[in-house]
């Protein structure tokens, strides 16, 4: 691929006459900023700008509160004790489950599964849903812009029952080629795994129409939401998949809590992931009768204080103005792209015609690496590497990218900086 | 700015724009690959070695300035030395870079005392020391092996 190609590219994105602030942004973003303590440091002497949100978002107070309550005043392990705490932290992390069914438009609170996140979502469809119904020659489908954690669990399950993996592929620009996707479906496919929003593109899928042409087939889907759902609420029922999963930490939740929702026909037919406490209904040594689902699934004490916290993020972005976020974020998004293109020698990788507030870029005759190490010591943190997604980065031929991805509390501000730590980079390295 | 340029000397970013012994020699007595796996990057080193002398040495791959810089220096480090001596200089800037001391000693360094602002980076010290271990992993084959892949 040529870079001339993608400059074209987005170049064409940009809207001519508009100015980068005076768009349809009308968010309060110093208001929000006040809420999350982490965004006020100053890091090697200079205000921090935070722009690795796709590795990890900041905490706002109300999560903080929420699990110091949990742990001060709310405290005991769940679904056991009599006692007034074991009640209270019952309650709460039951509490919990119907504010993540909520924010992912659930019908119905059985079918949220806590677990650590989107890996181990991924692992327990691949180990409870897809294995047991697994023959050899069998299909899964998935695309060229997965992160590893939506290739390596299908892979194993492979290499243990001979069924084989089957990729759909993605053009230059970073979209899927969805009737090339499409023609990969077949008699043999037993699962469609997708990624919602590309961590390392900002590739922004077409699920609706991924689901529907598996579904028309009979094919279950599982949509991996990692990198959506910090950018607003899910309608599981409306995207019409099978299995959605999604990380805490991502979702400015504690780190070691995510939601696995899987509709409850799906969920009632698999089998235990884990073996423990809490996923049995009786046990003796010769048999064990298994608890319904989502308990089923939550083998030993969960975590509990996470999922609380979770909950308590759930419920920040859920008070935000959906319209107001996405229009912020594409400001972000809009003004970062054409700033960042201005820097000669600068190419973005990445310019699907939906995009979500992700930035991958190469500086020429930059490593990566350096430009994270200069940035840094700027204040400013971007991730750089290959984002867990290497053959994607095959696909267009780098070994690595910088990567700034912006959530609702960053600036316009903000994208100056990045710029103008960019320009030390460029100083720094050139003749 | 200081810290940066401290960092990012010129003779680094000399050393990344035209690394030197950026290539195999014809004979090779002693080789090795070797990857970081947090960026991905790959380097190999091969040398020849006669009556316990480097007498030739080179490396190839793609990296960032620091293990770029740091491979093309430590080829000109070693290059003519006794193998004795070539594992003097791995243990004094292996120590440049792992020592916890304020002020450790750059004595003997040479050019390399251009790297001790790395220190600064931990998470970058892997990136300047994959070259040395790389050099390291090579001259642990035995001879027989390094037999086997002199062409």
């Amino acid at each position: 691929m040529s870079t001339t190609e993608l400059g074209a590219i987005s170049e064409a994105r940009e809207e001519p006459g508009v100015a980068p602030f005076a768009d349809e942004d009308r968010f309060d973003v110093e208001r929000i900023r006040e809420d999350f303590p982490g965004l006020g440091q100053i890091i090697h002497g200079k205000p921090l700008v935070y722009l690795d949100n796709a590795a990890s978002a900041q905490k706002p107070q109300a999560v903080i509160d929420a699990v110091a309550h949990a742990y001060t005043y709310d405290y005991s392990n769940v679904h056991r004790g009599v006692h007034t705490l074991s009640q209270r932290a019952t309650e709460a992390y039951e509490q919990a489950r119907e504010e993540a069914r909520r924010f992912l438009g659930a019908e119905k609170r059985e079918e949220v599964v806590f677990l650590r996140g989107t890996t181990e979502g991924i692992n327990l469809v691949a180990q409870s849903f897809v294995r047991p119904r697994l023959q050899p020659g069998d299909e899964i489908v998935l695309s060229t812009m997965e992160h590893h954690s939506n290739i390596v669990p299908w892979q194993m399950l492979c290499q243990e029952t001979g069924a084989v993996l089957k990729i759909a592929p993605i053009d230059d620009r970073g979209d899927l080629d969805l009737e090339a996707y499409e023609a990969l479906l077949g008699e043999r496919t037993r699962i469609v795994s997708m990624v919602h929003y590309s961590n390392s593109l900002g590739t922004i899928n077409p699920v609706r129409q991924i689901v529907e042409r598996a579904r028309a087939r009979g094919i279950p889907t599982l949509l991996d939401g990692a990198q959506a759902a910090p950018h607003g609420r899910i309608d599981v029922q409306d995207l019409g998949c099978d299995f959605y999963t999604l990380s805490g930490h991502k979702l400015f939740g504690p780190t070691g809590i995510g939601v696995l929702w899987g509709r409850e026909s799906h969920l009632r037919s698999m089998v235990p992931y884990q073996g423990g406490g809490d996923m049995i209904l009786s046990v003796t040594f010769e048999h064990t009768e298994y608890n319904e689902p989502p308990h089923r699934f939550e083998a030993g004490t969960p975590n509990i204080v996470g999922a609380i916290g979770l909950a308590a993020a759930m419920r920040y972005v859920s008070a935000l103005d959906p319209e107001q976020v996405r229009a912020h974020e594409q400001s972000l998004l809009r003004y970062a792209t054409r700033r960042l293109q201005e820097i000669p020698g600068l190419r973005i990788i990445g310019t699907a015609r939906e995009k979500t507030s992700v930035v991958s870029f190469l500086l020429d005759g930059v490593h990566a690496h350096d430009v994270g190490t200069i940035l840094d010591q700027e204040g400013v943190a971007v991730r750089v590497g290959h984002h867990c997604t290497q053959p994607l980065m095959e696909r267009f031929g780098v070994a690595s990218t910088a990567r700034a991805s912006f959530a609702f509390y960053n600036t316009h501000q903000e994208v100056d900086r990045l710029v103008e730590g960019l320009g030390q980079v460029v100083e720094i390295f050139s003749e | 700015m200081s810290d940066l340029r401290e960092i990012y000397q010129e003779i680094i970013l000399d050393h990344y724009r035209r690394p030197r012994n950026f290539s195999a020699p014809d004979e090779i007595s002693h080789e090795a690959s070797g990857h970081n796996p947090l960026c991905g990057d790959r380097i190999k080193v091969f040398l020849r070695v006669e009556d316990g002398v480097v007498q030739e040495v080179g490396f190839e791959g793609a990296g960032c300035a620091i293990s770029t810089a740091s491979a093309s220096l430590m080829t000109e480090a070693i290059k003519g030395k006794p193998l004795d001596e070539v594992q003097e200089i791995f243990e004094k800037f292996h120590g440049l870079m792992t020592d916890q001391k304020e002020d450790p000693s750059v004595d003997g360094l040479g050019k390399l005392e251009a790297l001790s602002g790395v220190r600064q980076l931990p998470v970058r010290i892997k990136c300047a020391t994959l070259a040395w271990h790389t050099l390291q992993a090579a001259l642990r084959q035995s001879e027989s092996s390094a037999a086997i892949s002199t062409e």
